[in-house]
């Protein structure tokens, strides 16, 4: 049974409340948008590359409080990894919130009070927009807006 | 109203299985009328007995059940004609939803008709439905869109409208009800504009259809068009209604059997209204089972379903702006079934999830109405939209469950 205190979990409200990293960067080695047309979430991933590894990175946008916590959760997460790590914890978010429901969940530390998101089908592209944003923002070639449809 | 024709909505609602029936386990509140409605018991009924006693194809046998079928067909067009008040039933095309029935206009009326530096009006308001395809026709002809802005509240602006209608206006294409704010639109004064500079008029009535009484001649307009899944009927099947005058000298829009009179390899003709804009087997079930819906529509009455869910929009206006901090989008004086809303500090799509635990169906998003949110600088909103069988306490569990998604994320 799909419960509401699964998918809101006090950190999540509390990123929700007061977003960290809810910025501009401003020269950034790229500006990312990311857009969810289901539900008009939208949202700007700035992110400084040095030397493989990211240094900085923040974002802006407006979102339900699952994408606005995701992306705020997600910039503490990967400030300061390489570019590969930032790379592998996408594939493991992703799979934490896609597996089904009972199956074994990875161990992501705070980045695991998402997990309760693969619940509900039609919030699973609200946790993923900013992770699929920063998927393009650090790929080779710049893209246009992200879209998750 | 005397007491023997009260509106019995307890009678109404066992009538509907679904309404019968718990989600997350919660009974059931739908209040998502505006994106599909309920069926009916005759509805479902009708479907399955159609494919157990009636199933063939219509106008191609001798046998039988291709007679029976046929028959039922051709009944159900005539219904919908009456429904609708079209002067005879060859002026109701078959089509898949409403959708279809506006981009049939588009193409086939447009394309013979509009040419570049002609003007097609919409409105702020409108569906993407009826705002792509002219967009469309436009991109293919060189012709301009023009919209007729709206207020705040969701008001359509006549004095402009009356500005943007001018010699080179072809098409004035609207709804005659909001999907995402529940305007209803002034449409005598539309049409008598459109009709003083020569312009033709389709109504989208995708959402007056269910909720109020509909008179296409009354209405003096060339094309309206709905969809069956919200008037209590199937998905599938969707309503062009066309002038005959012009829907005779308007070209085919898709070919193939049926739409034919005879064909040779160099040459086809076509075949008489309305199976000319018909082409290919069309869904039969869906379109008989319409048939029923608009008849059971019929028997409960639109002027007391009209009545009912006014009532009803009354009491949901007041009981929302209960709720703290909660902001009604739409507020035009002449409104239905619709109760768009948003509250401070929390998005749509989260007080979506949470009624949704409580049992309470509505939705929240853009509601295929990207250009109004962005004139109101919103996201989108959270709307629930009223039908027939909609009570009072639907409408106190969705404020309890509002103040339940307070009480979770502020
Ligand atoms: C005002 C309006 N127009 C058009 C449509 C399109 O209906 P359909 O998707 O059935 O073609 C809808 C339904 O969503 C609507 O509300």
């Amino acid at each position: 049974m799909s419960d509401l205190s699964e998918l809101y979990q006090e950190v999540i409200l509390d990123h929700n409340r007061r977003p960290r990293n809810f910025r501009v960067i401003d020269p950034a080695t790229r500006a990312q948008e990311g857009y969810n047309p289901l539900c008009g979430d939208r949202l700007t991933l700035y992110v400084t590359v040095a030397d493989g590894r990211i240094t900085d990175v923040a974002f802006q946008g407006s979102g339900c409080a699952i994408s606005k916590a995701s992306a705020s959760l997600m910039t503490e997460a990967v400030k300061g990894r390489t570019v590969d790590e930032a790379r592998a914890l996408f594939d493991q978010f992703h799979h934490m919130i896609t597996s089904p429901p009972g199956s074994p969940l990875p161990e992501l530390g705070k980045l695991s009070v998402l997990s309760g998101v693969r619940e509900f089908p039609t919030r699973v592209k609200c946790a993923g927009l900013a992770w699929h944003t920063l998927k393009a923002a650090v790929a080779e070639t710049p893209s246009t807006p992200v879209s998750t449809e | 109203m005397t007491p023997s024709t009260a509106f019995e909505v307890g009678a109404l609602r066992a009538q509907f299985p679904i309404l019968g029936t718990s989600v997350h386990g919660k009974p059931l509140v739908y209040l998502d009328n505006a994106a599909t409605t309920q069926k009916p018991r005759v509805v479902i009924d009708a479907l399955v007995d159609y494919y157990a006693t009636s199933n063939a194809n219509v106008h191609r046998g001798v046998h039988y059940l291709s007679g029976r079928a046929s028959d039922q067909f051709d009944q159900a067009r005539a219904t919908i004609a009456r429904f609708l008040g079209a002067a005879s039933p060859s002026e109701i095309i078959f089509t898949r939803n409403a959708t279809e029935s506006i981009n049939l206009v588009a193409q086939a009326w447009g394309r013979a008709t509009v040419s570049a530096g002609d003007e097609i009006v919409i409105s702020a308001i409108e569906h993407h439905s009826n705002i792509v395809p002219w967009q469309l026709l436009c991109e293919a002809t060189g012709a301009t869109l023009r919209v007729i802005p709206m207020s705040d509240a969701g008001e359509l602006d006549l004095d402009a409208a009356r500005r943007l209608m001018g010699p080179r206006t072809r098409m004035l294409a609207v709804t005659a009800l909001s999907n995402a704010l529940g305007t209803v639109t002034p449409l005598a004064d539309l049409v008598a504009m459109a009709r003083s500079v020569g312009a033709c008029v389709l109504v989208d009535g995708s959402q007056a259809a269910y909720h109020m009484p509909i008179d296409v001649q009354a209405l003096d307009c060339d094309f309206f068009v709905m969809t069956g899944h919200k008037v209590y009927g199937p998905t599938g099947i969707g309503v062009l209604y066309g002038r005959a005058a012009l829907l005779e000298v308007m070209p085919p829009w898709q070919g193939g059997g049926d739409m034919i009179a005879s064909v040779t390899f160099e040459r086809s003709t076509w075949n008489v209204l309305p199976y000319k804009f018909e082409a290919g087997t069309p869904d039969i079930s869906a379109a008989i089972v319409l048939g029923v819906a608009v008849g059971f529509l019929t028997g409960v009455g639109l002027d007391r379903v009209q009545a009912h869910e006014s009532a009803l929009l009354a009491y949901g206006t007041e009981a929302l702006q209960q709720v703290p901090g909660l902001r009604l989008i739409g507020t035009a004086a002449h409104k239905a079934s619709i109760l768009s809303f948003v509250i401070d500090g929390i998005h749509p799509h989260d007080i979506g999830t949470i009624v949704d635990l409580s049992g309470v169906a509505i939705r929240t998003g853009h509601h295929c109405a990207q250009p109004v949110m962005d004139r109101l600088g919103i996201p989108g909103t959270a709307r629930a939209s009223l039908a027939m069988y909609n009570t009072r306490e639907d409408i106190d569990a969705l404020v309890a469950a509002l103040h339940h998604a307070r009480k979770v994320l502020l």
